[in-house]
């Protein structure tokens, strides 16, 4: 019988991934998709707490998520579209011009 | 029969987010990517969430990995080639990755003995879109505005962003 422990684990593992991505990549959209994974694992944790309790309002919170990640999405992408015309890479860690 | 559904959507969700992390190519991230996506729109639907669902395979399989292909295809990636090692960047991100999900695992495992959680309900209602359209618009409508106004500046500021000339 599933719990909401199977949720839970299966949202941990799927962030755990994104974290990776996130530390390990350094193509710019390899991370940007990792942000958007983490934001997906969070999506499942409150659909799944939105069917424990009963209610939609959980479910009315992963669809402020999903505006948030495509607007985050949209943005990131015109961020690296803009970078790639100026220094012709993607590498992120060519993005230092403000590092101190 | 929910059981099976469940493991076989979160078993794709997971080796899809894998090879998501560890294609070289970013087009077959994307892919992958999508794919894990759909995966998750599958155990939406086995909660109860068909408006969830169905927003997900639309907006984020439909649209945004759309818009990551478009991009992929666009830009030369051949030029900028990463070229040099990451051995140690991955040994780096796969212990802070094991930390992280061994403090979730923890906060699990402390949590089901000491929250008390109540058992899965069957189902919300019938209508799910209208239980959702219920709540977005009586108790969470100023929250639902904001998200519009998040969305126009979103907008204004990427065709800004695109149009301006290298």
């Amino acid at each position: 019988m599933l719990s909401i422990d199977h949720y839970l684990a299966l949202s941990a593992v799927l962030f755990a991934v994104g974290v990776v991505g996130v530390l390990a990549r350094r193509n710019v959209m390899v991370v940007l998709m990792s942000i958007l994974l983490i934001l997906n694992a969070v999506n499942l944790n409150l659909a799944a707490f939105s069917r424990l309790h009963g209610t939609a309002d959980g479910q009315a919170f992963a669809i402020f998520v999903m505006a948030t990640a495509a607007a985050e999405a949209a943005v990131g992408l015109g961020i690296i579209v803009a970078f790639f015309r100026n220094r012709g890479t993607v590498d992120l860690e060519e993005m230092d011009l403000l590092k101190w | 029969m929910n059981a099976l559904v469940f493991y076989f959507f979160a078993g794709l969700a997971v080796g899809s987010a894998i090879l998501m992390v560890t294609r070289r190519d970013p087009l077959h991230a994307a892919m992958c990517m999508a794919s894990a996506l759909l995966a998750t729109a599958g155990i939406f639907l086995q909660l109860g969430a068909e408006f969830l669902f169905i927003v997900q395979i639309f907006l984020l399989v439909g649209a945004v990995m759309a818009l990551f292909v478009f991009v992929a295809r666009s830009l030369d990636f051949e030029a900028g080639k990463i070229r040099r090692k990451t051995g140690r960047r991955w040994a780096v991100a796969g212990i802070l990755g094991i930390i992280v999900a061994g403090q979730m695992w923890f906060a699990i495992a402390a949590g089901r003995t000491s929250l008390r959680l109540p058992e899965m309900q069957a189902n919300i209602a019938p209508q799910n879109t209208e239980a959702v359209g219920n709540a977005l618009f009586h108790s969470l409508v100023v929250p639902f505005g904001i998200t519009s106004v998040l969305l126009l500046v979103t907008m204004i500021g990427v065709t800004l962003m695109w149009n301006r000339r290298a």
